[in-house]
């Protein structure tokens, strides 16, 4: 396929990881401790697990694996929220297929659905829009969930819906925003990271400019990347350029996708329809200002929240579950009490185990630990 | 989540909603391209390649960016190449 295969070329992987290799040498700090980068996007999580990137790649780098996976994120209570709509008669609750088996305190989408709740997996809210005129009669509910890569696409089906007069369609908002949460990891004490691969499709919509605080306040270099194996690995080579030569700046990778001033079209649909939540809770994280955002009261109608009277249940995650530490890097998966005991992709406890972009289920999928673990030196 | 797929406009569907319909892989399904259009009529975006993602063209993709990132991976590996050129035969391991 084009624009994908040219980026998996072996060749140019091979000399990517040998130049990683001699730059990571040229890094004093990579002499006491192993390199810490970031990848922010659960989609980066996937492609790293997928191509066994951190297997080619010398022992002194290591990557943690960030918040960037919003099913992952995504709180019990809110899950509880969702089945208490869906579970409504009137109802048909859609959602994308990836949270369909979060678990919520109760149960899940899918348990809920075996039930007998009318839940229907959706490729896109337009596709829940065209069945809530398909379905007059009946409730139509579309799950937003995501971060701004995902945003405009629901803000647009708002912008359709009301432009339509459409009365039984509606969204139950649990959008979040990258910058908070950037910030908010930003700010955790002992930060130990040393560099960030930026997430290419939330930057494809907010571009790369809004970055400058984190070279700037924090020093830390960023490279937004693409995700393909060699995109990845590009990125990370240009990150570990910059700490090389003591620079921190925000650069891009990804340029046939990304530019510096994002989808201005994508972005003034998010501010039309969507603004900022005081608060919103995390999984794992707890709560973070101003990191997800509600639907304006010119949209109100198509709010679900305001139109059915969501429970708002609020539940804290299982004690034995450790999705926060391995959210912040300070454990990894496979270092948590339950991991591929009590909790497995079958049977997950906690959300990283859920979607295949999160750490945990990467790490069960794709061989459970790295090899510097598994063979002592 | 995120994932989006590359895929090329071929055909316009219905114009007063931005519907066009984009062949990715092989297959054919509608597409809202209102976030790729920037003031141009519906027909001007029929051949250009576009990142899709949940049923919408996200953005053009820069065809020019493209090959500018393959040309320096193709350069880096050359480099590689040329630095393994000058590597001696056998390496001898210091003080051993």
């Amino acid at each position: 396929m084009r624009y994908v295969d040219e980026f998996r070329d072996p060749d140019k992987a091979r000399a990517l990881v040998q130049d990683i290799g001699r730059l990571v040498l040229r890094i004093p700090t990579a002499r006491r401790r192993p390199l810490q980068v970031m990848e922010v996007c659960g989609g980066h999580t996937h492609t790293i697990f997928r191509y066994g990137i951190q297997q080619m790649l010398p022992d002194a780098l290591e990557y943690v694996h960030g918040p960037g996976c919003p099913v992952c994120v995504l709180p019990m209570g809110r899950v509880d929220d969702c089945v208490a709509l869906a579970e409504r008669p009137e109802v048909i609750f859609t959602t994308f297929g990836d949270a369909i088996r979060v678990p919520g305190s109760r149960k899940s989408l899918l348990k809920a659905k075996a039930e007998g709740a009318d839940i229907r997996m959706v490729y896109s809210p337009l596709d829940a829009l065209a069945l809530a005129r398909k379905n007059p009669e009946r409730e139509v509910i579309f799950f937003g969930l995501g971060f701004e890569t995902t945003m405009p696409s629901t803000a647009m089906t708002l912008i359709q819906a009301r432009a339509q007069g459409a009365r039984n369609f509606s969204l139950f908002c649990n959008h979040i925003t990258i910058i908070p949460t950037m910030k908010a990891i930003l700010d955790t004490p002992d930060l130990r990271l040393d560099g960030f691969v930026g997430p290419g499709h939330v930057s494809m919509v907010i571009g790369t400019r809004c970055y400058a605080f984190i070279a700037r306040d924090f020093g830390k270099p960023i490279t937004v990347a693409g995700f393909e194996p060699l995109d990845l690995l590009q990125a990370t080579w240009m990150v570990l350029k910059q700490l090389a030569e003591g620079r921190c700046e925000v650069e891009n990778q990804y340029g046939r996708v990304v530019s510096a001033d994002g989808n201005k079209r994508a972005l003034a649909a998010i501010a039309a329809v969507f603004e900022p939540r005081e608060h919103f809770e995390w999984r794992g994280l707890g709560s973070i200002d101003h990191s997800g955002v509600r639907i304006r009261a010119e949209y109100a109608a198509f709010d679900a929240e305001r139109k059915f009277g969501v429970p708002n249940v609020r539940v804290t995650d299982p004690k034995s579950c450790q999705c926060g530490e391995v959210l912040k890097g300070i454990i990894k998966p496979h270092q948590c009490r339950v991991f591929g005991t009590a909790c497995t992709p079958e049977t997950p406890l906690g959300a990283l185990m859920v979607s295949s972009e999160g750490a945990c289920a990467a790490y069960y999928s794709y061989g459970r630990r790295a090899p510097a673990e598994q063979v002592p030196v | 989540m995120c994932l989006g797929i590359p895929g090329r406009i071929v055909a316009i569907i219905d114009a007063a909603d931005a519907m066009a319909m984009v062949e990715v892989g092989g297959v054919r399904r509608p597409v809202n391209v209102s976030f790729i259009l920037d003031d141009r009529p519906v027909e001007a975006c029929i051949g250009e390649w576009v990142l899709v993602h949940v049923g919408f063209a996200m953005t053009k993709i820069d065809e020019a960016e493209a090959i500018r990132t393959l040309e320096l991976l193709q350069e880096l590996g050359e480099l590689q190449a040329e630095l393994e050129g000058m590597q001696p035969e056998t390496d001898v391991a210091p003080g051993s």
